[in-house]
């Protein structure tokens, strides 16, 4: 059993206009989302803007409320646990958000804010509570002594290991990561980073990393799942997704990334992909990608293909695409032909 | 063709372009925030009160203000310690004989023909009253003085209930949103569209006149200003990561707004107060000019205004001046205060 | 290299705030050829962004001030030259393009209008060949329909369309001098492919120098020409862009690099931070501003600047390690890279 399975997971939030609020439509935040999560390793989410990649990470905490779909933790159904089986679970997944700024209450000593978990849930007493929150600041490497202070006396980096400290609080099983580098800079992003996989190491913890940089996902990743518009079109073990992309979205996103090696810059072709991402209020129909779609025919316009293993890039390598890259016999082929195992199941 | 074609050329402003062609423009908008970001991150705000301080330090507008506040405070709070004193000290016979009442004004507000000029219009300022003296002979200064009280009394009593009424319904408001915030915004809307002064007169004849009805009227009025700002406050403030960062951790809805909400919303709130005080001293000189509010013997400075202004055409202005000034003083204050402290604790407001 | 552009020496501007002065920019010295990309790169308070807004005059003053140094565009002093002037040279000489176009656009004026004042304002042209010109760019910079598109308002443009229009706007006096500032950051990345495409082929059209200044080493690897790296408001290293990646002489330079997460990595290996924290450019040192951060700092690093000292053609490192420790250290460093043959 997995620690974590997501099974169609779909979060549509309503858009609301006119003077009685009428909903007018919706935006496809995420639309169908599967995958699992096993224990200690990490699985990476990437995306652009738009992707819904966020969305799952906090729908899968419950901190927004699904549309649809099933989350199993551990065993249990996080979809319909009660308030008190949610506040059980609350102890076992946590999160880490991307800005170090917003996400401290600017009013609260740092002890208030790393403590608060265990006082919310009745862990310990006072002076254990201390003990624990010094031992835990020391843990990211953070003074124990800066535990009477407030954030505002802090660097960036140092605020993102104050939350890290705070989800390390409880002990948890899984901590979703939502960009946890994206706003730090570059020498910082690799203090944080290695934080996290040394915590990994230390405490067998499982992280659900959601990024828009492919590089730091690629680093940090042991699966990593590409989300485009609400969807997941590829979902790998990370060497081989890296190495062997299958779909073309995935290809043009790795192409995309400059790599800091000018030889290697200035020998390697790009694909770069036409139009902007299209609004997730209204996706198009068939494979969402294929406006963009460098290999589109005819059939991607007509469903939007299933998730499917090819078994030649990876057992474990997922694709939904009917023209995806083959690696049959350790050469890159992309056949005419559509794959129409591709398409999904007529409904029963 | 263009709609631009049409328009004369000077009322096209320039405004945005790639390339920076105004300091004042778009472009030096994005500069101001590009060096706010730089000095913000390199000299790391002192903390929330002391940054805000440092910030109010530099406007000497509300620095007056504060000065005013203090004074005013200051006075209102001798008066109302010693007003019960006075009246006990006043009936003694060795107070009397003393002639030393217990508190900062030189006369007895209230006795009559302590200085009445012959033409029974008071007699005009002078050594013995700076402020001179009433029909009835009272000292204007000392009944300024004392007045002081009743606006204190007023601008603290009345926006206590209001603010308590507001944070009530407020934080309800904007963090469960939904059916309950429709109620209650259109309540405070419908409390906005009615006349202010027709609103208290209604509530003073269902009360009935008195000295604490006058508090009650004003105060249950100004609820909807503070519910806004609270409201508005909350729904800014609840959707930061930290609130969910809280609810990630298992925090209940009491400790999300006590703990985490309430206290980041509450800088306009303490602007709404200083702003609420000014406002809720001015309706009651209002009210008590009206006949409505404060009533005698009680000294008002809308009462005092009301008395004077039929003897205005007789020449007598101090007795109309004084009460006035002291009235526009003490609501500038306030109010200069209250902006002062706006700009000081939300400074992107103000460049 | 084409004609001299720009020659900015020894540039400082300071803040002077309730706090202390804030020294975000330190002697900084560079030049610009036509036709030429510098890459200015740095972490935030590296000052990479005053040195650019120095150059373009628009430091508010108070509280900032260009303490020291010359800046001069061709022959012309942009110290000494009136406001007119300054203005005249602003779009027409020198244009920049900056990370948020949203923010850069009149949200409640059209495109091609906006585009076209530009062009009215530095340019003799009529208002009807100026919106035909307007025009004309957006479809240089690849906006679909940019007949249809010079008719609309910014918020009808995704994020890479304004950037687009940003730079058509940009291009329209055809400057020499563009400078853009974190240009892609705000973009995704398919989007952010886009824009690099689009600023490198305009360059070579115009035959314009780019100051570009960005934090991603990836971005400069791959458009630059020259590389500046900044630290605490000074410059570091200076040097060809090859030179900077295969053949760094800083230990701020070697820091960056290795703490990188790379796509190009076969092997999962573990990453190389700079410890501490950025520097505080109030009590910034006399000497280094990276000397409380580098592993390799000795005496004289705290109180005194090193002098430059050149390591190559057109390279210069200021540093106290001497030269021979440098590469000696360099070559036991398990993250740096010789160039692939």
């Amino acid at each position: 059993m997995s620690l974590l399975e997501v099974r169609d997971l779909k979060k549509h939030f309503p858009i609301r206009t006119g003077v009685f609020k009428r909903t007018t439509g919706h935006v496809y935040a995420v639309d169908g989302v599967s995958f699992n999560v096993e224990k200690g390793e990490t699985m990476g989410l990437v995306g652009e803007s738009g992707g819904g990649k966020s969305t799952v990470g906090r729908t899968v905490l419950r901190l927004t409320e699904a549309t649809g779909g099933e989350v199993t933790f551990e065993g249990i159904d996080v979809m319909k646990a009660s308030r008190s089986d949610m506040n059980t679970l609350r102890k076992d997944m946590q999160i880490v958000f991307q800005d170090p700024y917003a996400s401290l209450n600017p009013r609260m000593r740092i002890r208030d804010i790393v403590g608060e978990a265990l006082k919310i849930h009745g862990i310990g007493t006072e002076a254990e509570r201390k003990k624990r929150v010094a031992d835990l600041l020391e843990t990211v490497g953070l003074n124990s002594e800066h535990a009477e202070r407030y954030p505002h006396e802090f660097s960036g980096g140092q605020r993102q290991r104050i939350g890290i400290a705070r989800a390390l609080s409880l002990n948890p099983k899984l901590i979703v990561l939502d960009e946890p580098v994206s706003a730090l800079d570059v020498s910082i992003r690799a203090q944080v980073l290695n934080l996290l996989e040394d915590l990994q190491d230390e405490f067998g913890l499982t992280y659900l990393f959601v990024s828009h940089d492919l590089s730091v996902v690629k680093h940090i990743s042991d699966r990593v799942a590409v989300m485009y518009l609400g969807k997941i079109v590829e979902i790998s073990d990370s060497a081989v997704l890296y190495t062997m992309p299958q779909h073309p979205y995935t290809e043009a996103l790795l192409s995309a990334v400059p790599i800091p090696d000018p030889h290697t810059e200035r020998a390697r072709r790009r694909i770069v992909l036409e139009g902007d991402v299209p609004s997730p209020a209204n996706p198009p129909s068939g494979c969402v990608f294929h406006p963009r779609c460098p290999r589109a025919q005819e059939i991607c316009t007509t469903a939007m293909p299933r998730l499917t293993v090819m078994g030649d890039a990876g057992e474990r390598h997922e694709v939904a695409c009917y023209f995806p890259a083959r690696f049959g016999d350790g050469k890159r082929v992309v056949s005419d032909k559509p794959y129409t195992d591709a398409l999904p199941e007529p409904k029963a | 063709m263009p709609d631009w074609d049409q328009q004369p050329p000077e009322e096209r402003e320039v405004y945005g372009s790639a390339w920076v062609t105004e300091a004042d423009g778009v472009d030096g908008r994005r500069t101001a925030e590009v060096v706010d970001e730089v000095i913000e991150e390199q000299t790391k705000p002192l903390g929330l009160w002391a940054d805000t301080w440092r910030r109010l330090k530099r406007n000497h507008l509300a620095l007056v203000g504060l000065g005013i506040i203090i004074v005013f405070i200051s006075v209102g709070t001798v008066e109302t310690v010693f007003y019960q004193m006075h009246w006990h000290v006043r009936a003694s016979a060795q107070a009397e004989a003393a002639d030393a009442p217990g508190y900062l004004a030189p006369y007895d507000p209230n006795e009559t023909n302590y200085d009445l000029s012959p033409s029974g219009l008071g007699s005009p300022p002078s050594w013995s009253h700076p402020f001179g003296t009433d029909y009835l002979g009272r000292d204007v200064f000392s009944r300024t003085l004392v007045a002081t009280r009743v606006a204190m009394l007023v601008g603290i009593i009345a926006v206590a209930i209001a603010l308590t009424l507001g944070l009530l319904l407020g934080p309800v408001s904007g963090y469960y949103g939904g059916a309950v915030d429709s109620v209650i915004m259109r309540a405070a809307d419908i409390f906005f569209a009615f006349p202010y002064i027709l609103f208290v007169l209604l509530i003073m004849s269902v009360l009935g006149q008195g000295f604490q009805n006058v508090f009650i009227a004003i105060g249950v009025l100004g609820w909807a200003t503070f519910a806004r700002v609270v409201r508005g406050q909350i729904l800014s403030v609840k959707s930061m990561e930290f609130v969910e960062a809280a609810r990630a951790q298992g925090a209940g809805d009491l400790r999300i707004i006590f703990r985490h909400v309430l206290p980041n919303s509450m800088a306009p709130v303490y602007v709404a107060v200083a702003m609420a005080i000014g406002g809720a001293i001015a309706t009651e000189a209002a009210l008590s000019y009206l006949g409505i509010g404060i009533q005698p013997p009680n000294s008002s400075w809308g009462l005092m205004i009301s008395d004077s202004v039929d003897y205005l055409a007789a020449g007598n202005w101090w007795w109309l001046l004084f009460p006035s000034l002291a009235l526009v003083t003490t609501v500038f204050g306030f109010i200069s205060f209250g902006n002062g402290l706006r700009d000081a604790t939300d400074p992107k407001l103000k460049e | 290299m084409g004609e001299r552009l720009l020659t900015i020496k020894d540039l400082s501007t300071h803040f002077f705030t309730h706090a202390g002065v804030v020294k975000a920019v330190n002697g900084v010295s560079f030049t610009l050829d036509r036709g030429e990309t510098i890459g200015i790169v740095g972490e935030s308070g590296s000052g990479k962004t005053v040195a650019a807004m120095s150059l373009m005059r628009l430091i508010p003053d108070p509280p900032g001030k260009v303490v020291e140094g010359s800046l001069m565009l061709g022959d012309r002093d942009l110290r000494t030259i009136s406001d007119d002037e300054m203005r005249g040279v602003r779009g027409n000489d020198i244009a920049m393009i900056f990370q948020d176009p949203m923010t850069s656009l009149n949200p409640v004026m059209k495109v091609g209008k906006q585009i076209a004042e530009a062009i009215t304002l530095h340019q003799d042209k009529g208002k009807r060949e100026a919106w035909q010109m307007a025009a004309k760019l957006l479809a240089r910079v690849g906006i679909p329909d940019a007949d249809k598109r010079v008719d609309q308002y910014p918020f009808e443009f995704s994020g890479g369309m304004r950037q687009r229009a940003m730079i058509a706007m940009a291009i329209s006096c055809n400057p020499d001098v563009l400078i853009a500032d974190e240009p892609t950051t705000a973009l995704d990345v398919t989007i952010q492919a886009q824009i690099i495409d689009v600023v490198r082929e305009m360059q070579a059209q115009f035959d314009s120098g780019v100051i570009l200044i960005t934090h991603d080493l990836g971005v400069i690897a791959e458009i630059s020409d020259k590389v500046m790296v900044m630290y605490g408001g000074r410059t570091v290293e200076y040097g060809p862009v090859d030179e900077i990646f295969y053949n760094a002489h800083h230990p701020y330079t070697w820091g960056l690099l290795a703490s990188l997460p790379r796509l190009d990595e076969s092997e999962k290996t573990r990453l190389t931070p700079i410890l501490g924290q950025p520097p505080n450019l109030i009590t910034l040192p006399a000497g280094c501003p990276f000397t409380a951060r580098c592993p390799y700092r000795r005496e004289e690093c705290r109180d005194k600047w090193p002098a430059h000292e050149a390591v190559g053609p057109d390279h210069g490192v200021h540093c106290w390690i001497p030269v021979e420790e440098r590469v000696a250290i360099r070559a036991g460093l398990p993250h740096f890279k010789e160039p692939a043959a």
